[in-house]
């Protein structure tokens, strides 16, 4: 299996816990990984992606080239649509629908979700909304996850496991609520997907 | 014994392969892509246990200096900054290797190629070639990790200083590495030679000529070292150097194996045997390096004879900024592969200040004053995050070079005669390298007003402390500048006009004035906070 994923969103916004998640669940799968981030100047409100890639078979760049992603998962809608040249061609792309507006030019929130509409695989969900209705305001990440999981080769315990293994340390109430919104997203991108 | 893998970024498994392989001290001033490294040994179970050092220094040169030090004493030395920072530390870095090393020392440079976080783009291997220093480059995280070992072995062998030269790419990359066994650190061993770190002219120049005999012994290193490797290929039209990283892209584009024969370089110098063989065996070479064409360069040579060799010289790759697969797949004369171009209708998203951030109202302020009633003052910024002023909505910002430029740059354009001629500087570049700067305005009195941005925090690189947090005031008085011209203001919106007052009458003040904007960076507040309800 491979799967390559552009992780998108704005700085701020908390994309490498979705990394940590599906990262460490390819560990856990005894699955080769690789992932890298962006750390620094854009970190203050600007452009931030992680290219993440997991295989059966030794990974070399860590970055994953242009036209070879499996997936484009994007907490924000405008970012979903930034990565498009790393797409593959049966690549999905995955958004959150919720814009995140932090400087005077941003598009009319309407267009850009008709944009991502007309790309012919794709899952736009208002994952913050999501998170909340599954009790867990802060879960918008783990929505994501949850979605990006359904088309991932690694079994849903091992997601889970991760869940378990990164949040262990802040209490039992914190995994299951994140476990919650995972599911929730999960669930929705079933129904999407068909 | 083999221990399990760890995730580790780049920087992290060079900070973990220097807890294995003996370090007794860290030093290193923070700067993207390299501040993982010291943050991962901070905040290191094993590195506390072992009372390694692991303390933030005042700059690049400092640091480096204190590496020195602790080498001078026998015990291993680690000292990591980015690319800009070698510059800073490049004086005692290229006459370490003349006084050399006792314990080892490894200098961990990170260089930006495309400049994500950067003024600019240079490649450190270059300086280290300048020095006459061995380089390691490593093409992965685990090799990342086995350098630490294998530059400890190198440097104490030879009892010279080594580079070990990354990228922002693998910085800041996970992968599993796995741990060796670990080795113990040093005991205080003094150099039996006294006078080997006396760099009068007579020792230094005996000292110089060993450096350059041991050129020869490190080319031999290389040409042994596991990290370059042959591996033959079929098709001898073309032979492959690749460095460091540019081995993955590389071999990204050859999921079957590459069928040219390729050298991997990872440590340097070139070893001369195993290029040789390769331009014997094929009919031109093409080098994939990140970073400047030195490979390339040194290859090719001044006459540019006898050798095909192509590469970010010829237009096979570009000739600045990171490399990637594409580009890689591109020199290869492969066939494009690319999604689809990102649609008209994304706008860019450039970094902003965070909102509440006081750099905000103490830019309102300086705004005010110099687009009314001083249309004429030009503002000389900084390093840090106070630089995004230079972008809409505030385009306040003259200029943004180097760290502690901002007030010898303002000084230099009072002394032209500009006036007002104002320094926007923060707390932590301040104390980098902003001191001597304004030293130089007391003694001359210079007819500028210079704001120290005073956040507590070393906040661009992520919020390390700032050894400026509690001394500012002290400080500017010990170097002469005049009580009642040190004014700390409080940056909050409701201090506006306050804080426009007190400019103008400083501005008015026909000498050295200091004005500090005191209010802590957001984002460490934040995390203090987070800490204290947890
Ligand atoms: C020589 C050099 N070393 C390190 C850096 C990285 N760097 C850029 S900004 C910055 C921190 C600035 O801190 P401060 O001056 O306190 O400003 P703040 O970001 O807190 O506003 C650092 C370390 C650099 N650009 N150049
Ligand atoms: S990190 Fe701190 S100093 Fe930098 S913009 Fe945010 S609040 Fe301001």
């Amino acid at each position: 299996m491979k799967s390559d994923i552009i992780l998108a969103g704005v700085g701020g916004q908390g994309i490498l816990s979705i990394a940590a998640v599906i990262g460490q669940a390819a560990i856990s799968a005894g699955l080769h990984m690789k992932q890298s981030e962006v750390h620094g100047m854009s970190q203050r409100g600007g452009d931030v992606q992680s290219h993440l890639r997991i295989s059966d078979k030794e990974v070399f760049s860590d970055l994953v080239p242009h036209g070879a992603a499996d997936m484009i998962l994007s907490v924000e809608p405008m970012e979903a649509l930034r990565y498009l040249p790393w797409l593959s061609k049966q690549g999905w792309i995955i958004t959150n629908s919720q814009p995140f507006v932090n400087i005077p030019n941003y598009p009319d929130a309407q267009a850009i979700i008709a944009e991502i509409e007309k790309k012919p695989r794709h899952i736009i969900m208002n994952a913050d909304e999501m998170a909340k209705a599954a009790g867990n305001s802060r879960g918008m990440n783990m929505v994501m996850a949850g979605a990006a999981s359904l088309f991932i080769d690694i079994p849903l315990e091992k997601m889970e496991g991760a869940i378990e293994f990164l949040f262990g340390r802040k209490g039992p109430e914190i995994v299951k609520s994140n476990i919650a919104a995972f599911r929730a997203g999960r669930e929705f991108a079933q129904k999407k997907r068909g | 014994m083999a221990k399990e893998k760890m995730m580790l970024m780049g920087d992290e498994a060079i900070a973990q392969g220097a807890i294995d392989a003996g370090v007794s001290g860290f030093y290193a001033y923070p700067g993207t892509p390299s501040t993982e490294i010291m943050e991962y040994a901070q905040h290191s179970k094993d590195a506390a246990a072992l009372n390694i050092h692991r303390q933030w220094s005042a700059n690049e040169k400092t640091a480096m200096e204190s590496a020195l030090g602790m080498s001078y004493c026998g015990k291993r030395a680690l000292v990591s900054m980015k690319h800009v920072g070698l510059n800073v530390a490049a004086d005692p870095f290229v006459n370490s290797g003349v006084t050399g090393a006792n314990g080892g020392i490894i200098v961990v440079a990170a260089d930006d190629p495309s400049m994500h976080s950067s003024q600019n783009e240079q490649d450190s291997r270059i300086l280290a070639r300048f020095a006459l220093l061995p380089i390691f480059e490593p093409a992965n995280q685990q090799e990342a990790y086995d350098m630490a070992f294998a530059g400890y072995e190198l440097s104490e062998k030879y009892k010279t200083p080594v580079m070990l030269r990354i990228t922002t790419r693998l910085a800041h990359s996970r992968a599993g590495v796995a741990l060796k066994e670990r080795r113990a650190q040093n005991g205080a061993k003094l150099p039996e030679n006294k006078r080997q770190f006396v760099l009068l002219p007579g020792i230094a120049r005996k000292q110089y000529k060993t450096l350059v005999a041991n050129q020869a012994k490190f080319e031999e290193e290389s040409e042994k070292s596991p990290f370059n490797r042959y591996i033959d290929g079929t098709d001898k039209s073309r032979g492959i150097i690749a460095c460091g990283l540019a081995y993955n892209y590389l071999m990204e584009n050859y999921p079957d194996g590459c069928p040219h024969p390729v050298l991997k370089l990872c440590q340097y110098p070139a070893p001369k045997k195993l290029v040789e063989k390769l331009v014997k065996e094929t009919k031109e070479i093409l080098v994939l390096e990140d970073g400047q064409p030195m490979v390339e360069e040194s290859l090719r040579g001044l006459l540019d004879r006898d050798v095909r060799v192509k590469g970010r010289l010829t237009g096979e790759l570009p000739r600045d900024g990171e490399l990637n697969p594409l580009f890689v797949r591109r020199a290869l004369g492969m066939a494009d592969i690319c999604g689809e171009p990102t649609p008209a209708i994304v706008a860019g998203r450039p970094p902003a200040f965070c909102v509440g951030c006081g750099h905000i109202d103490a830019y309102n302020a300086i705004k005010e004053v110099v687009t009314k009633g001083y249309e004429d003052g030009h503002v000389f910024a900084d390093i840090g995050c106070y630089t995004l002023a230079a972008l809409p909505p505030f385009e306040v910002v003259n200029s943004c070079v180097d760290m502690g430029a901002s007030i010898t740059m303002a000084k230099g354009a009072a002394d032209a005669g500009l006036f007002p001629a104002c320094a926007v500087i923060g707390d932590s570049t301040f104390c980098h390298s902003g001191m001597t700067g304004l030293l130089d305005c007391v003694v001359e009195n210079a007819n500028v007003v210079i704001f120290i941005l005073d956040n507590s925090a070393t906040a661009m690189t992520g919020g390390q402390d700032s050894h400026a947090t509690g001394r500012l005031q002290e400080i500017c008085k010990g170097l002469g500048v005049k009580e009642e011209h040190i004014r700390i203001v409080n940056p909050l919106k409701k201090n506006h006009e306050e804080m426009v007052r007190v400019i103008k009458e400083e501005i008015e003040y026909k000498g050295v004035s200091v004005i500090i904007p005191t209010r802590e960076c957001i984002q460490t507040l934040g995390k203090k906070n987070k800490k204290g309800g947890e």
